[in-house]
């Protein structure tokens, strides 16, 4: 069997006196599109956080494209081609969108020569490419700090893809959007998997959307992994229905 | 494009001439372009990095003092240079502009250095802690430059005498700024288009992103301070020798004026754009100089109240407030014959 993109195993982080993540193990294998669910403050971001090497961990290890990374830093993680959306979307507010998105060109090999060059007119045509993807070509020219949270939230999406990433993780996609915005993300998240070939790991509280897009989801509860495997059983999975509800 | 040759044309045809028309002015004129160059380098740290420096004037400094005893080693011996305050004999004119070309050279060099080691180091803070730990550092050079006997320690540090052959002083080093400025202008014009400009700009707007998305935010950090000190360590070696005097507190590590000079310029003007703080620079620098004309005894009150004014109704500053006023000026618009097909948003 060969390794998955992405191994977490036995991952624990506390906080103080509270354990957020307990010896959780999830596996995104390539080119897969794999689900987190969970009840608020079940540990998802924790583990977002964990994975991408913004705090580091208490127990576990984590292993990226054959490399164990639970020691990088955050940038040098992104270097190596996961990257991660946040929650509360995070744009460049004071700058273009099509600056924005030149700026989010990888940034692997940069030396002081490539820090002082200019962005080719491909990086500019890529860029617009991309922002015709989300839908976002017509407002190219404004600041991005101007454009509604929905369409931010677009915006932070084509930006992770400009940085050509491997893995990409994305927290809560769709929260905030309109219902009919969320068909067209859905939509643009597969392309972006199937065309782009980018491996998506993605926390989501729209069952509806996680159900519709996973071929495998994760649930946790209380900092414990509580049940994994394909939508359908999961979404049958009575330890599943009872945390969603609130029996533990 | 037609219109921004046509700007740049006008405002260096006025340069050029400004000494000739105003000859009883020229050192004036030159202390314009000196300020300019403070809120050109301060803003690229302050303005488009959003790293608010109060210690820029340590590299100023560093400038001056390198510039000065680059000029006297070369041709004087120290000792008793510094018994008779400088005055041990003229050097000829080519003597002056190797020592000063050589001087200017090393002060730059000197200022990269500096802020390459005390880049790494500091650079690691944010906000406001950073802003208080370049405010030491201002103090602490003047306090440290102080007690070096080499340097000249308390009693300061006198240039060597301009020499006749090279014309008017006033009229040199006028030019001699203005050449400064306009490179550097030209060169932070030429950076902020690029890649370095956006990730700057990133990193002001949001530096977790920044690091989020792999870019190397500490690198980028340092140069940009690097950038900034080596214009502003080639101006201070300038400066001292247009003052002729370099006193370790009072000129070469000026926290209370110089140091809060830059910021104010690049505040008023408009920080985090380029036009912004040379626009600062010329306003500030002409009421402040029309203060010591007209309401001496009252200058420094006034110079208070004008602060306040800045601050309290121009916080984006002017520039800021233009492209706030009117966005489409600064290129933010929407297209909207590309609306209809990119749909969906």
């Amino acid at each position: 069997m060969t390794e998955s993109l992405l191994t977490a195993d036995g991952v624990t982080k506390v906080f103080g006196g509270v354990v957020a993540n307990d010896n959780v193990t999830v596996a995104v294998p390539a080119g897969a599109i794999v689900g987190l669910i969970g009840p608020n403050g079940s540990g998802k971001t924790t583990l977002f956080n964990s994975i991408v090497g913004h705090h580091p961990i208490d127990a576990g290890s984590i292993r990226f494209a054959g490399r164990e990374i639970s020691r990088l830093r955050v940038a040098e993680i992104a270097r190596l081609g996961m990257v991660r959306t946040f929650q509360q979307t995070r744009i460049y507010g004071k700058m273009t969108c099509v600056q924005n998105m030149q700026i989010s060109v990888p940034h692997a090999r940069e030396g002081l020569r490539t820090m002082f060059s200019r962005f080719p007119a491909e990086v500019t045509e890529k860029a617009e490419g991309l922002l015709e993807f989300v839908g976002l070509y017509a407002k190219r020219h404004l600041l991005a700090g101007d454009l509604s949270f929905g369409q931010q939230k677009l915006l932070e999406f084509a930006m992770a893809l400009m940085n050509e990433p491997r893995l990409l993780l994305l927290d809560e996609p769709t929260a905030g959007i309109n219902p009919t915005l969320i068909n067209g993300l859905m939509d643009r998240l597969k392309r972006a998997n199937a065309e782009l070939g980018v491996t998506l790991f993605v926390i989501e509280h729209n069952m509806r959307v996680i159900m519709n897009l996973a071929q495998h989801v994760y649930c946790l509860a209380h900092g414990q992994l509580l049940a994994e495997g394909p939508p359908d059983e999961i979404r049958g999975d009575q330890r599943v229905i009872d945390a969603y509800l609130g029996a533990h | 494009m037609s219109r921004t040759a046509a700007l740049y044309g006008a405002v260096g045809v006025a340069a050029l001439l400004a000494p000739l028309v105003f000859p009883a002015f020229q050192t004036q004129l030159a202390f314009l372009w000196v300020m300019v160059l403070f809120a050109l380098t301060w803003d690229v740290m302050g303005g488009q990095m959003g790293y608010n420096s109060f210690g820029n004037v340590f590299y100023l400094g560093l400038g001056m003092y390198v510039t000065a005893v680059v000029q006297r080693d070369l041709y004087f011996d120290v000792e008793e240079y510094a018994h008779v305050a400088g005055a041990v004999g003229t050097l000829s004119a080519g003597e002056y502009l190797t020592g000063l070309a050589l001087g200017l050279a090393l002060a730059g060099v000197a200022a990269v250095l500096a802020a390459a080691v005390l880049g790494s180091g500091i650079l690691g803070l944010r906000g406001h802690y950073f802003a208080i730990c370049t405010l030491g550092l201002g103090i602490a050079a003047g306090e440290i430059a102080g007690g070096i006997d080499y340097i000249g320690a308390g009693s300061g540090l006198v240039t060597p005498v301009f020499p006749d052959a090279l014309g008017r002083r006033g009229m040199f080093f006028y030019y001699l700024f203005f050449a400064l400025a306009v490179a550097t202008f030209f060169t932070l014009r030429w950076l902020y288009a690029g890649r370095f400009g956006l990730a700057i700009n990133a990193i002001r707007d949001d530096e977790d992103k920044a690091e989020a998305m792999g870019i190397h935010t500490t690198r980028y950090k340092t140069v940009a301070w690097c950038v900034s000190a080596f214009f502003l360590g080639i101006a201070g070696g300038g400066v001292g020798n247009l003052v002729g005097f370099i006193d370790p507190t009072d000129v070469a590590f000026a926290g209370a004026t110089f140091g809060v000079w830059m910021v104010l310029m690049a505040i008023l003007g408009g920080k985090g754009t380029l036009w912004g703080p040379v626009i600062g620079a010329v306003i500030f620098h002409v009421t402040q100089e029309l203060f010591w004309t007209y309401l001496f005894g009252w200058q420094r009150v006034a110079l208070g109240a004008l602060i306040i004014v800045i601050v309290v109704f121009f916080p984006q500053g002017i520039l800021g407030w233009v492209r706030q006023r009117w966005p489409e000026r600064f290129g933010h618009r929407v297209d909207e014959e590309a609306r209809a097909p990119g749909g969906g948003a």
